[in-house]
């Protein structure tokens, strides 16, 4: 494989991933509030709400049309660009991704269609039915991929294949309810709901700022600021919850978040910020909480989390185990149904290190020609980049948290303050919109970068995956994908711009009658706006 | 467990097989006429009226007809996880023109709408084009090419899929005559399909023009189809499989050893009743034609699906047990009996196909019944929500 090869491949598959999860969180949430707002409607029968439906449902479309797009790459581009990767674990790894497209992706597409085009066509029942389908469907698809994500990260229920020399499946509920991917969706999708719900009230903010559509605005804020309360609780909860389960499953990544170079006595403390030093194997300037990162990491306050030097030290033994494995696999290879029963005993034995003696590929064309040098190097590529990791993962936490401050601080104002507003929160509002976009690219960042050197995690070495194709092939799909995407990005920019300036635009005559109608009942408690400064107690 | 013993191996792979032919024919009859219409759309819509008219039409829908296509890529992944990984690797810059095609299509239609100015709605007019034509084409130079075997062999310690070859000039070979006349049946074909689609769906002078360019493709596709089975009996070598055919052994394709000679359409004679398959295509081509010329509407539409389900399925039956034929390295061909997933995952993806499957049918036949009827310039003008 020609050098750079993979780190292009590599590039390419985070910038597409990336790109794509951009509209995906915004979809998940979205979905769901548009729900709920018609839901509101269909209730009530006001036709501020069917407005409110229809203008953020506007938004939702131009931002879903765009993660369905650069969905497409995702599907196809593990078959174009790492092709052994999709040949050796795609037995297991395609099943979620097909089964994602009959259960969710089907259900989504088919209905979002008639979601925008029916409203004169069905009854309002159906039509609300129709705004679920399309949000449980966006939901469900984000539990396939994320089974199948999750399966890169702690691949149980299958295992090596000698004759087709690749791993196969060999219990599906396991791959379904393993515990990361369980953990990695309710996180993921979470995140979504707190992405959507940032948006709307920024955007609800924005208008109330400039004195428009106050109704619409108002009523948005305390949907959202209620919507997102519960998810930002849940986000930080839940992402607790992958962080126990990355304890006994991805130690080598949970000691690199903490950059924990040495085996503490347990409880162990969690490191708040500091530099890492990956060559000097230490933390700079470290200010450390005793005793938290034991309690996250193991609920209890003696069991230890092993640190870095302790894993690579392991890591050197399932090289040379794997070693053994990889000898005793190509005499199976040559000898087929003859081979001596002790030499699959071997294989048996030593099966689950494979992984460990391809590391070696890198270095040796023949694992077992390995030197010792070549089998320390093998270990020391098993820590990811250790400060990279450590920092996003800090970064994406403090946004987590103040996420759950803002959403309760405006639901309070909401629910009990006359949905009056302070101006400071409301320019907050707006300034915070990129923040959960930053905080969900960060968590995928963690997750995969903190999986390297693996694809699979210990089964299969990222090195290994990639497709065998040239530099050029690269070259030229990369800048492609940089070209067209940019030139999406800024139409997609543009057009979301223009319609939150124009506002709601639909049924305004309808509405506007309504809330002439109703006006007296509508006011606020005090009777002032909607955005008066908070009076003094 | 033991629950997947109750079909074997052999059947789970026909039954693979055959699933993939339902999910390809699928996708060209669904998302096929979303293809043909955006590849007609400059020329059958004149004025941003009649375009938005056409546009409308598939504007509801093509979201959905589309999962087909993802759908497919998912199902090859997760039942034929060897061809997935070669086949998409070895097509890798004709691929990628697919995406790029397919990704301006979903912009297209959402975003045409979204401003006034002409420049900005020609610009999309093109895109959708191109969004259409292009897929339609690539689709059957694929085909094309996996009929003549593909340049690639999987390597002796670990089966590591290799190409022949270099990025444009792999890609250069991909346009080789008989490919593009496969292009030329695939791309005439969805044309056909898509103007029947818009004979049902519109009226006056954007169906007539429809059926008029309608009418020339499916003829084209006739003579094109026709050409490419004469060319495929007689300048094309076929594929064997030497000795022994096992069909429930491990999914390892140099388990085989396979070698060229014959042709492809010997098959017809030790299968003559796949013979229905190229009939079904020629015939529901005519019957196609002549309800486009006569103006029918509903009966056009099913016998263009039929053509299409005709032609398809001839390939894959035709090839049979084939998937993938190599040149450089015949033994590393693809075919049923060896390229498939486990047994397990085979059973267990036939199970949630078999659950799922007949419920996708059952909501989009509603969502097809809900939104049935001819979209005229009234609608879109007057409806606020119509691109």
């Amino acid at each position: 494989m020609e050098f750079g090869l993979v780190e292009l491949s590599r590039l390419q598959f985070a910038m597409t991933a990336l790109y794509h999860f951009l509209f995906v969180p915004l979809t998940l949430g979205l979905s769901i509030i548009v729900a709920i707002m018609e839901t509101v409607y269909v209730m009530t029968g006001r036709p501020i709400w069917r407005q409110m439906t229809k203008f953020w449902g506007t938004l939702f479309g131009i931002n879903f049309v765009l993660g369905v797009a650069t969905g497409i790459t995702m599907e196809f581009q593990f078959g174009m660009n790492w092709s052994y990767y999709s040949h050796y674990v795609g037995d297991i790894f395609g099943a979620p991704l097909a089964i994602e497209g009959l259960m969710a992706f089907f259900l989504e597409a088919t209905f979002v269609g008639l979601f925008f085009f029916g409203w004169d066509k069905l009854s309002r029942t159906a039509h609300l039915v129709v705004a679920w389908l399309v949000a449980i469907g966006s939901n469900f698809s984000a539990l396939w991929i994320l089974i199948a994500n999750g399966w890169m990260q702690n691949p149980v229920g299958a295992e090596f294949n000698p004759d087709t020399m690749r791993m196969e499946m060999t219990n599906f509920f396991e791959v379904m309810f393993n515990e990361v991917a369980q953990a990695k969706f309710v996180h993921t999708v979470s995140a979504g709901y707190v992405t959507a719900s940032v948006f709307v009230l920024g955007v609800s903010a924005w208008y109330l700022l400039k004195g428009r559509h106050t109704e619409l605005a108002r009523r948005s804020i305390a949907i959202a600021s209620a919507f997102g309360l519960a998810a930002a609780l849940s986000v930080v909860v839940l992402g607790d919850e992958s962080g126990y389960s990355a304890s006994h499953t991805q130690k080598m990544k949970l000691a690199a978040i903490e950059a924990m170079w040495e085996t503490h006595d347990a409880p162990a403390p969690f490191t708040l910020i500091g530099f890492p030093d990956k060559e000097a194997r230490e933390t700079h300037y470290a200010i450390e909480i005793p005793y938290v990162m034991g309690l996250i990491g193991t609920r209890s306050l003696t069991e230890e989390i092993p640190g870095i030097d302790q894993l690579v030290a392991e890591s050197k033994d399932k090289v040379r185990s794997g070693i053994i494995a990889y000898d005793a696999l190509m005499a199976i290879r040559s000898e087929r149904d003859a081979t001596p029963p002790e030499v699959r005993a071997t294989f048996e034995e030593h099966s689950e290190d494979l992984g460990y003696a391809l590391l070696l590929k890198r270095y040796v064309d023949d694992p077992r020609d390995a030197t010792e040098a070549q089998i320390q190097l093998a270990a020391d590529d098993t820590v990811p980049g250790v400060w990279p990791i450590f920092w996003a993962f800090r970064i994406m936490v403090g946004l987590g948290f103040s996420f759950i401050a803002v959403m309760a601080f405006f639901f309070y104002r909401a629910s009990f303050k006359g949905m009056q507003f302070p101006r400071w929160a409301l320019r907050l509002g707006v300034i915070i919109i990129p923040t959960p976009w930053i905080a969900a690219e960060l968590g995928w960042f963690v997750a995969e970068f903190g999986r390297q050197p693996w694809t699979v995690d210990g089964i299969l070495p990222t090195a290994l995956s990639a497709s065998n194709l040239s530099i050029t092939d690269l070259l030229i799909t990369l800048t492609g994908f940089v070209v067209f995407y940019t030139a999406l990005f800024i139409v997609e920019m543009g057009l979301m711009l223009k319609y939150i300036k124009k506002g709601p635009y639909m049924d305004v005559e309808e509405t506007d009658k309504w809330m002439e109608r109703h006006s007296h009942r509508l006011r606020t408690h005090d009777g002032q706006g909607p955005f008066a400064e908070t009076p003094a107690e | 467990m033991i629950l997947h013993d109750l079909i074997s191996f052999d059947i789970l792979r026909v039954i693979w097989w055959a699933l993939l032919g339902v999910l390809l024919i699928g996708f060209a009859l669904t998302d096929g006429f979303d293809l043909g219409v955006g590849a007609l759309l400059p020329f059958v819509g004149k004025s941003d009226t009649e375009r938005r008219v056409i546009i409308n039409t598939i504007g509801p829908i093509w979201e959905g007809n589309q999962v087909w296509f993802i759908l497919g890529g998912g199902a090859i992944f997760a039942a034929w996880p060897t061809l997935y990984a070669v086949s998409f690797s070895g097509f890798y810059l004709a691929m990628f023109l697919v995406l790029a095609a397919l990704i301006l299509r979903p912009v297209g239609f959402k975003y045409r709408s979204k401003r006034e100015g002409a420049a900005w709605r020609t610009t999309w007019d093109w895109a959708l084009f191109v969004g259409g034509a292009v897929p339609a084409l690539i689709f059957g130079v694929a085909v094309g090419n996996v009929l003549q075997g593909v340049p690639f062999y999987l390597t002796p310690d670990m089966l590591m899929p290799m190409y022949e070859g270099n990025s444009i000039m792999k890609l250069l070979g991909l346009l080789n005559p008989y490919a593009l006349l496969a292009g030329v049946v695939s791309l005439s074909m969805l044309l056909m399909h898509g103007s029947a689609w818009l004979g049902l769906k519109t009226e006056g002078v954007i169906a007539d023009r429809a059926r008029r360019i309608g009418s020339i493709a499916g003829i084209v596709a006739a003579l094109s189809y026709a050409l490419a089975g004469l060319w495929l009996a007689f300048g094309i070598e076929g594929y064997q499989i030497v000795g022994e055919v096992v069909k429930d052994g491990p999914s390892n394709p140099l388990f085989s050893e396979v070698i060229r000679g014959g042709s492809w359409m010997d098959a017809y004679a030790t299968r003559p009743w796949i013979a229905v398959a190229p009939i079904m295509g020629f015939v529901g081509i005519a019957l196609a034609v002549m309800g486009l010329r006569a103006g029918r509407e509903v009966s056009t539409l099913l016998f263009s699906k039929l053509a299409i389900f005709g032609i398809i399925s001839s390939v894959g039956l035709t090839m049979f047990p084939f998937i993938l034929p190599s040149t450089v390295d015949p033994s590393s061909s693809l075919t049923v009996w060896d390229s498939s997933s486990s047994h397990l995952t085979l059973f267990v993806m036939l199970v949630c196909a078999v659950i799922f499957m007949p419920l996708i049918l059952a909501y989009t036949s509603w969502v097809y019944k809900v939104l049935w009827g001819k979209v005229t310039e009234d609608d879109v003008t007057q409806n606020t929500q119509s691109y």
